[in-house]
């Protein structure tokens, strides 16, 4: 085991700076209102740093920027494009502990996921949309003998990007990777609550993207994250968050007729089939931790397997099984690598996961294991830790069908494939699913008939670049992590073309 | 620090038989209107900060025919009531419980107004009695 130094210690691997402005132009600006706000850390509940508090002046600087930045960017090669890309993505790399300790510092995660997913993951992304654009091609269709249709990829141009704060720079480098590779310039405002790791992220690799096209405002929704999502200036909004933000996000982009992706979280199910235990061997140990995954991220993922189904034939002794392996979770200061599960990312998330699992009881769930907050003691006791919680219940109580977002899982019993499915596909939702099943056939046409973007089939909680990310039903709109998000980030321009020296015959 | 519905008082006279206010959501209000103007509520879903109150200048977002009205929020010192939102969808799963709009520190939500003052509306619930819900589901 090791643990990593407090940030603000002499032997931290990462210090933060005591207060970050707005990136615009390539260099640090302060707000225009000369406002700032404190920034705690969820582990311990105190503040860190300060943070620049936004407001619509601030965005209209940084549109300018990106204005004055997108015509040259969008007109460099894609190879150029590409090694920026990829030169980020070796320096993030050979800074991995850096940036990996900052982030479970503001969001209170494991450093063992920063270190081992979060982080690399956002390395893989930089480097796969680099390989990507370098490997798109435009279509040529001959339309007659004399007469051709090119279609050639042009960029948007500035584009806003509206970023969470449950994986601050996983999803901030989701959304920038397409977007620079596509030859956007880009104005990104993070969460209010996560605002700092991505300034740790960016000294690392501020100096080989041309001024202005990545631009930062931090601050608050209201006054930041509005300005930015209603602005004419942007040619399209990209926003991770929840449903009535993405109604209002795409009511801003209807008065200015630009797209919108929006991914909006779930509730997913994870389906356990009867044969999952016919041995006990590493499989049915694969599939146990399976069921545990509704606390990876503190269950602080929008795909959080937050509804797990158990078919009648093992529920009994599988359940027991897996609340069994929920209490082998470790829980602990979010800097030691042994720890499995952190702090919340806030008080208020704090509150609301509390809020729901008192709901739970009153609905008449049985809570088999957790069900209440954690004191860790000494200088975590100000911090915002829960117990993983497993309910027992049925799919109508509101535990099952809202998004808790905490490491709380609900859990109800099937009888048959068609029982599973009618549980499954009873949600608002539709952004991830697990299956699990040593039988191909019936794996395969389970996950064929959720109505989800992504179904995981006998594994979960993998996000490699390449397999496409997003919802259906009220999820969300569009597929990130995959080249097809290039698509939203770019024009198609059709240059219709006559060879012919001939009149075309009208006049 | 996590307390139920029980315990987080509703003001009396302040809701309707769905929704309701505690005293320190009503008190947020009265300042949050000075600075904003006339207020108003759309329940959210979802991700991150999902299944939270959000709170807009009336009017700011669009409510249309996907939407339930569960009742407006009389706030003493406020002229306007504060109408209560939510997806028609949504409340079909949520139609069983009574709503307490309350108040906790932290910090943001989407584009909620409150956010920048380091406090967030949360929602208390409680079940109906089966009287209450049979009354509730007669009405149209």
């Amino acid at each position: 085991m090791a643990k990593y130094a407090n940030p603000g210690q002499p032997d931290s691997v990462v210090s933060f700076k005591p207060r970050y402005d707005h990136f615009i132009g390539g260099e640090y600006v302060a707000p225009a209102k000369g406002q700032y706000f404190e920034n705690p850390t969820p582990i311990t509940g105190q503040t860190f740093t300060e943070v620049a508090r936004g407001t619509s002046e601030d965005v209209e600087k940084a549109l300018d920027a990106a204005h004055a930045a997108a015509p040259a960017w969008g007109k460099t090669s894609v190879t150029e494009r590409a090694n920026i890309l990829n030169k980020m993505a070796d320096r993030i790399e050979a800074n991995l502990e850096k940036i990996a300790v900052a982030e479970s510092w503001e969001n209170g995660k494991a450093v063992r996921e920063t270190l081992a997913a979060d982080i690399p993951l956002a390395i893989d992304h930089l480097r796969y949309f680099a390989g990507s654009v370098r490997a798109q091609e435009g279509s040529i269709s001959q339309i007659d003998e004399d007469t051709v249709a090119y279609h050639f990829h042009e960029p948007l141009g500035v584009v806003g990007q509206i970023i969470p704060w449950n994986f601050p720079i996983l999803m901030a480098i989701w959304k920038l990777a397409p977007a620079l590779a596509a030859g956007n310039a880009v104005v990104l405002k993070p969460a209010e609550q996560t605002p700092a790791s991505i300034h740790v992220l960016l000294e690392t690799v501020a100096d080989l993207l041309p001024p202005g096209v990545v631009n930062i405002v931090n601050g608050f929704g209201v006054e930041a994250g509005k300005p930015l999502a209603s602005s004419n200036r942007i040619r399209k909004i990209a926003f991770t968050g929840e449903t009535t933000t993405g109604r209002l996000i795409s009511q801003y982009a209807s008065e200015n007729l630009i797209p919108v992706t929006l991914e909006l979280g779930g509730k997913s199910p994870n389906i356990f089939f009867n044969d999952v235990a016919s041995a006990n061997d590493a499989f049915y140990d694969k599939a146990l931790e399976g069921f545990a995954m509704f606390a990876l991220n503190q269950g602080e993922v929008c795909t959080c397997p937050s509804r797990a189904l158990i078919q009648g034939g093992i529920y009994e002794e599988f359940l027991q099984q897996a609340v069994k392996r929920t209490e082998q979770i470790k829980q602990g200061h979010p800097l030691d690598t042994d720890t499995m599960i952190g702090a919340q990312a806030s008080n208020d998330q704090f509150e609301k996961i509390l809020s729901y699992i008192d709901i739970g009881r009153q609905e008449g769930a049985k809570v088999l294991t957790g069900g209440d907050r954690a004191d860790l003691g000494g200088e975590l006791s100000g911090g915002y830790y829960i117990n993983p919680t497993v309910l027992e219940g049925n799919n109508a109580m509101r535990v099952f069908q809202e998004e808790i977002f905490g490491p709380v899982v609900s859990v109800a019993r099937f009888e048959d494939y068609d029982d599973a499915l009618r549980i499954a596909n009873d949600t608002l939702y539709g952004l991830g699913a697990g299956v699990w099943s040593r039988d191909g056939s019936v794996a395969y046409r389970a996950g064929r008939d959720i109505q989800a973007g992504r179904v995981w089939v006998n594994n979960y909680h993998a996000y490699p670049a390449h397999a496409a990310f997003g919802g259906y039903k009220q999820s969300g709109i569009g597929r990130e992590n995959h080249k097809m998000m290039l698509d939203h980030y770019q024009q198609t321009k059709n240059l219709l073309v006559s060879y012919s020296q001939n009149a075309q015959g009208f006049f | 620090m996590g307390q139920s519905a029980a315990e987080a008082a509703e003001v009396p006279g302040s809701g309707t038989e769905r929704v309701a206010l505690t005293q320190a959501a009503a008190d947020l209000l009265v300042r949050l209107t000075e600075v904003h103007g006339p207020l108003m509520f759309h329940q959210s879903g979802g991700c991150c900060d999902g299944s939270a109150p959000m709170c807009y200048p009336d009017g700011d977002f669009r409510i249309g025919g996907q939407d339930v009205h569960l009742g407006d929020l009389t706030v003493e010192g406020l002229e306007k009531p504060v109408g209560f939102y939510m997806s028609a969808s949504q409340y079909e799963y949520w139609k069983h419980t009574h709503l307490t709009v309350d108040v906790v520190k932290g910090r943001g939500s989407g584009f909620s107004v409150e956010a920048p003052e380091g406090v967030r509306f949360l929602i208390r619930s409680r079940l109906f009695s089966d009287e209450e819900y049979e009354r509730l589901r007669a009405e149209p």
